[in-house]
């Protein structure tokens, strides 16, 4: 089964954000990149899935520059047979990023694309929709596990929503599945696993490559605006009565959560 | 060619180690120090991302890496917690003699399998009666035939009690001095071996230490790595390949002592302002800085001469390396329980752990006094 995990690099959690002086993007320079956590758990469902069926190869794709190669490296020490980096240096939106992993999923002969249910970057949850719609695929996003019928032409699939509402859903494949947290830990890297993947060899496309050279972003970002401060915490006084009097009013008039 | 970068390939197993010690090993350090109990699931997570068992060469299916590699796995689990650094660290210690020593069918059959399951083994060296003076041992190996009859006690082995595999170290003749050593597998199930309990340690107390006493213990002479004679210079040549990776733990250990008090020092705050401000921190914070990366370079450069070769010249600068980082990282730790002050004191903290721990790098695997015994005799020599 060719089971294909899309990835996306995106700055670590702990990095501090800055603004480029034009606003249209985030200072790179500096910054520490890691695999978009959700991505991690799809990389890890991606390797599962082959292990559940005895068969099968792993290919991972990312859409980006030079950098992003280390992501894939990282996914091949985890474990992934093959990797796909589809280079660019400028940044792309959703619409051609979907367009250019569209024209790997054909390539490749996709019979299940997984991949994380967002990026914690820009939270857009919006490529694995795209995706599926330029290939006509159904997707599931939410899923929290994915069984592939033996016959592999389809795979069931549990979504647990944000209140934990759970349902079930059966889909034909190929399809798309965004995977969130809770579907599995994803694996560390091995020593093994890194050896290997310094010499796996990545195949590269350009967006030219693709068939894509004449399409642009229908998309621009123009303005970007860190988050306010924060505003201070609030120390309530006086004597114990008139602390809780005065936390469960502001519980309830200013938090609204009770 | 001086050159003071990683490879990729070291950066990559460095950021990996580093994310299994943030989210496996940090979590629970506090919890198997408080209980003593030893961190089997973690010791075999450790395993199977291959950071066991490292030094086993490619033909026989290892990875055959040198101490650099186990250098930079060892700062960042050091970083974590010593304890289990030690308790992941020993399979290397036990091995080492085989793969030094050993022949290629010795390595087949004492080594490998350690490649295809997370299994233990242990280095016996030291005795009741002999720690420094390692060459004084008195552990007995009589010739009867084709085997070996093995008597006497070996004292702090650590893993001994989760162990399959021994490397001991005995004399068939104590007049011969250290030419009488030899060095022989025992597997652990062998008839006449028991253990003592786990002893109760100040720190690293989730690494298992116990005696190993052995009782007319018969191992065939197959068993022997190396030939008559050659036990104390295989013990010799495998601790100045280890000592350098412990070394480094202490480097990673001083790390985390001077990351948690730096961060602590900028909130606390006395006198109107973060402690930070006051110059009685920030010397002992730079002091700390100077240590660690004084104490990283020695291991390095240690790592790299044995890497290449130049193996007594490593073994010096790892002498070197383990007396400068194990005694930087005990003044950094009790540094940045100071700091913390009252609050270090206490286990709600994390600074007192590494100060207890640490004390043990400055005690095994030569004291901090023999790395200046070796370290003169070898200044002095001409």
């Amino acid at each position: 089964m060719n089971i294909l995990v899309l990835l996306k690099q995106v700055p670590d959690t702990e990095t501090k954000i800055r603004i480029t002086s034009d606003k249209k993007n985030i200072e790179t320079a500096d910054l520490k990149w890691i695999i978009n956590p959700y991505d991690e758990f799809a990389i890890e469902e991606g390797l599962k899935t082959k292990e559940r069926l005895k068969e099968g190869t792993v290919t991972v794709v990312t859409v980006g520059p030079t950098r992003t190669v280390e992501a894939l490296r990282t996914a091949v020490a985890m474990g992934a047979d093959n990797a796909i980096h589809v280079k660019v240096e400028e940044t792309l939106d959703t619409y051609l990023v979907a367009k250019a992993l569209a024209e790997v999923c054909k390539k490749e002969g996709a019979q299940i694309i997984f991949t994380g249910k967002q990026a914690i970057d820009d939270d857009q949850a919006a490529t694995f929709g795209y995706l599926a719609e330029l290939l006509q695929y159904p997707s599931v996003t939410l899923a929290v596990k994915c069984d592939v019928s033996v016959d592999k032409t389809k795979a069931t699939i549990e979504q647990e929503g944000d209140s934990g509402a759970k349902s079930i859903i059966e889909t034909s494949l190929p399809a798309v599945i965004a995977v969130t947290k809770g579907i599995n830990t994803p694996r560390y890297a091995s020593l093994p696993g890194i050896m290997k993947a310094k010499k796996k060899e990545i195949k590269t496309y350009s967006i030219a490559d693709l068939g894509l050279g004449s399409e642009t972003s229908k998309t621009i970002d123009s303005d970007y605006q860190l988050p306010p401060e924060r505003a201070p915490g609030k120390k309530l006084t006086g004597d114990i009565t008139t602390q809780v009097k005065e936390l469960v009013r502001l519980l309830r008039e200013e938090a609204k959560v009770i | 060619m001086l050159n003071f970068s990683l490879s990729d390939d070291q950066i990559a197993l460095r950021d990996m180690v580093r994310k299994f010690v943030q989210q496996d090993i940090i979590p629970n350090a506090a919890k198997f120090d408080e209980s003593g109990e030893f961190p089997r699931d973690l010791i075999n997570k450790a395993w199977e991302m291959g950071l066991m068992n490292i030094a086993i060469p490619e033909k026989f299916g290892g990875m055959g890496l040198g101490i650099i590699e186990d250098v930079v796995i060892s700062e960042e689990l050091g970083a974590g917690c010593l304890g289990m650094t030690t308790s992941i660290a020993v399979n290397t210690l036990a091995l080492y003699p085989i793969l030094i020593g050993g022949t290629e069918a010795q390595i087949e059959e004492f080594a490998v399998p350690f490649l295809s399951s997370p299994k233990l083994a242990a280095f016996c060296l030291t005795e009741p009666g002999s720690g420094s003076d390692a060459g004084s041992l008195s552990t007995m190996a009589k010739e009867e035939g084709d085997h070996f009859v093995v008597n006497g006690s070996k004292m702090w082995i650590t893993n001994a009690g989760h162990a399959e595999l021994f490397t001991v170290f005995c004399t068939t003749n104590k007049d011969l001095k250290t030419k009488g050593i030899i060095c022989l597998v025992i597997p652990a199930n062998t008839p006449g071996i028991s253990l003592g309990k786990h002893e109760n340690k100040l720190g690293q107390r989730c690494s298992d230490t116990r005696a190993v006493t052995l009782e007319n213990v018969r191992v065939p002479k197959k068993n022997m790595i190396g030939k008559f004679g050659e036990g104390f210079k295989i013990a010799m040549r495998t601790l100045d390949r280890t000592r350098t990776p412990i070394a480094a733990g202490a480097v990673g250990a001083a790390r985390s002592a001077m990351t948690y008090a730096k961060n602590y020092s900028k909130e606390r705050k006395q006198f109107g302002q973060p402690i930070a401000n006051f110059q009685a921190i920030q010397f002992m914070l730079a002091d700390m800085a100077v240590n660690i990366e004084s104490a990283r370079l020695l291991c390095y450069k240690s790592a790299w001469l044995i890497d290449n070769g130049q193996e007594e010249q490593g073994g010096y600068f790892s002498a070197l390396a383990k007396r400068h980082a194990a005694d930087m990282a005990m003044e950094a730790a009790t540094n940045a329980v100071q700091i913390y002050g009252g609050y270090g004191y206490t286990k709600e903290y994390p600074v007192e752990k590494i100060m207890r721990d640490v004390k043990l790098v400055q005690i095994y695997e030569g004291t901090s006094q023999i790395q200046r015994v070796v370290i003169a005799r070898h200044l002095l020599k001409d």
